[in-house]
């Protein structure tokens, strides 16, 4: 099954240090995953005041700056992960750094059959660019 | 069933079949949602196997394994409907994989029932769906019967356990006994749900009566059936716990249904032979350190038991378990509980004392049990008008009846 972790928290609680640890630390436990076929993708995100949020209302696009709703805790991030069951992700979601300091929803993937393929779209930004 | 031939010449009746039913469908079942990977269709080729079992036994006789025949008949159905059914999934290749799973079925590991206590338990389940769940598929209680038993609408209890297997298949709780090192926190849900369950029926929350006997039971059967398949500590002084508790029923209450304290139970009425076999349980569960909170409520529970009469209980020793109760679960409830026993052992303007800290840090102003306890206190101490006032507040927030009936003559008594 696939799953989605979606990385929710304070953005304003991290210290410049403790962010770089997280991604560190995060990275590694991508490696061990990818090692196994278990890792789909991740990224950490830009804080949620680069978010721009789109809606069309009757045939017209309305821009918004900022997230979909002010929260407390912000999404900063995802993981997409294919393990056999739940108990199994969320062992994986309970290692992670973002956990001690946020929430790690887990959501199962609706899988869509007959969409298009692609190796490149999940990876990040930075990688893509220097092609 | 061992010693019938596999083809009794003595053909079958229904009663035969209905006994078989009561018996082993549970145990059937479990295997069936391993094999078959889908409570529905675990419970539609379940029903469909007892329906074939109808047809043949009285022909063929009962055969000298049920379950397994039930098994192998029901999953025979299963792969039929999933045939039916393929024709209008999307996905073929994964229903060819599993009908690939279930052309082998193993015979039936005594794990199934276990698997399907714990799936029912996940932590990713909202408590409430967890206890309809475990009810209805491992206990095998109706929809009915559990709406009744919770004073609940049977459709609100329905559309739970529809949302629970729809939550177990689309979020993909395992159907599996956890690892080791998973086993704590796991086998943690499942003991509260049992004891959920059981405090539900044996101190209802709300209506006309002090118990609700079904839960009870269902709770003690569940407590046994874990002890027996996954003999921990904890399992093992929650069962005895629940054991102690329930010794005591035949004097909990008057004829009348009103409640009864432990101080003025008679206690020739308590059944002798489950304060045996729950003290054992108790014996046994402080063996395997270390000792968890079931245990030591059970503990507390078991020199209750022991004592001829009220006064004569070993308050010293309780407080004693109290403080180690405290330790491992320091929730107001616990210190309320505590705070009693200190006054059995030093009077109650000790116990008072404890209370109101109580109340100024744990916010125990809501909680009727706790204005009934200090009322008692007071009434202990000589202070009759203060004991009122606690006993009117105490009025104002039970919401069941005996026990209210129970508060209105403790003031009359004043």
């Amino acid at each position: 099954m696939k799953f989605m972790f979606l990385v929710y928290s304070d953005e304003k609680a991290w210290t410049p240090e403790e962010w770089n640890q997280c991604t560190l630390d995060s990275a590694r436990i991508c490696h061990e995953l990818s090692e196994k076929g278990q890792f789909l993708g991740a990224s950490p995100l830009h804080p949620v005041a680069t978010a721009t949020s789109v809606r069309v209302r009757q045939g017209k696009r309305l821009l918004t700056d900022g997230p979909f709703a002010e929260t407390t805790e912000q999404l900063g991030g995802y993981f997409l992960v294919d393990v056999p069951n739940l108990d199994e992700a969320i062992a994986i979601a309970a290692r992670l750094p973002s956990a001690q300091k946020g929430t790690v929803e887990i959501r199962p993937l609706y899988e869509l059959i007959g969409l298009p393929t692609s190796d490149k779209g999940l990876e990040p930004d930075s990688k893509r660019s220097n092609k | 069933m061992s010693g019938v031939p596999e083809q009794s010449d003595t053909a079958a009746s229904v009663k035969d079949v209905e006994a078989v039913y009561r018996s082993e469908s549970r145990r059937v079942f479990a295997t069936l949602v391993r094999l078959v990977g889908d409570f529905d269709l675990a419970e539609e080729s379940l029903h469909e196997a007892f329906v074939a079992a109808l047809e043949r036994w009285p022909v063929d006789g009962v055969p000298t394994n049920p379950r397994a025949w039930l098994v192998a008949a029901a999953r025979f159905k299963a792969i039929d409907t999933i045939r039916r059914q393929s024709r209008f999934a999307a996905s073929l290749g994964m229903l060819a994989a599993r009908r690939q799973e279930l052309s082998d079925p193993d015979e039936e590991i005594p794990d199934d029932r276990l698997r399907l206590i714990f799936t029912c338990c996940h932590p990713a389940l909202a408590p409430a769906t967890q206890i309809a769940l475990t009810l209805r598929e491992v206990c095998d209680l109706t929809t009915e019967e559990i709406a009744g038993a919770f004073l609940t609408a049977p459709a609100t209890i329905a559309q739970r356990i529809v949302r629970g297997k729809a939550r177990i298949r689309e979020t993909g709780i395992p159907y599996v006994v956890p690892e080791l090192a998973e086993l704590p926190e796991r086998l943690d849900s499942v003991l509260a749900v049992i004891y959920l369950v059981f405090n539900e029926g044996y101190s209802a929350s709300s209506g006309e009566s002090v118990t609700r006997e079904p839960l009870i039971r269902e709770a003690i059967r569940l407590a046994r059936l874990l002890v027996e398949l996954l003999p921990d500590a904890e399992a093992i002084g929650l069962l005895g716990l629940m054991l102690l508790h329930e010794s005591r029923r035949p004097a909990r209450t008057d004829p009348s249904g009103d409640l009864i304290l432990l101080e003025f139970q008679d206690r020739t009425l308590w059944d002798q032979s489950l304060i045996t076999e729950g003290r054992e349980l108790v014996h046994r569960a402080l063996r395997n350190p270390p000792v968890g909170v079931y245990t030591l409520q059970a503990a507390i529970s078991a020199l209750h038991s022991a004592s001829q009469h009220y006064e004569a209980t070993d308050w010293a020793h309780i407080v004693e378990w109290y403080d180690l109760l405290r330790q491992a679960d320091p929730s107001p409830v616990v210190q309320l509980n505590r705070a009693v026993a200190v006054a059995m052992r030093d009077g109650p303007d000790e116990g008072l004392r404890l209370m109101d800290d109580l109340e100024k840090l744990d916010k125990l102003e809501n909680y009727h049990l706790f204005h009934a306890a200090r009322a008692d206190l007071l009434r202990r101490a000589g202070r009759a008008s203060d004991a009122r006032k606690s006993y009117f507040r105490a009025l104002d927030l039970t919401m069941q009846e005996p026990e209210r009936r129970f508060l209105e003559r403790q003031i009359r008594k004043l």
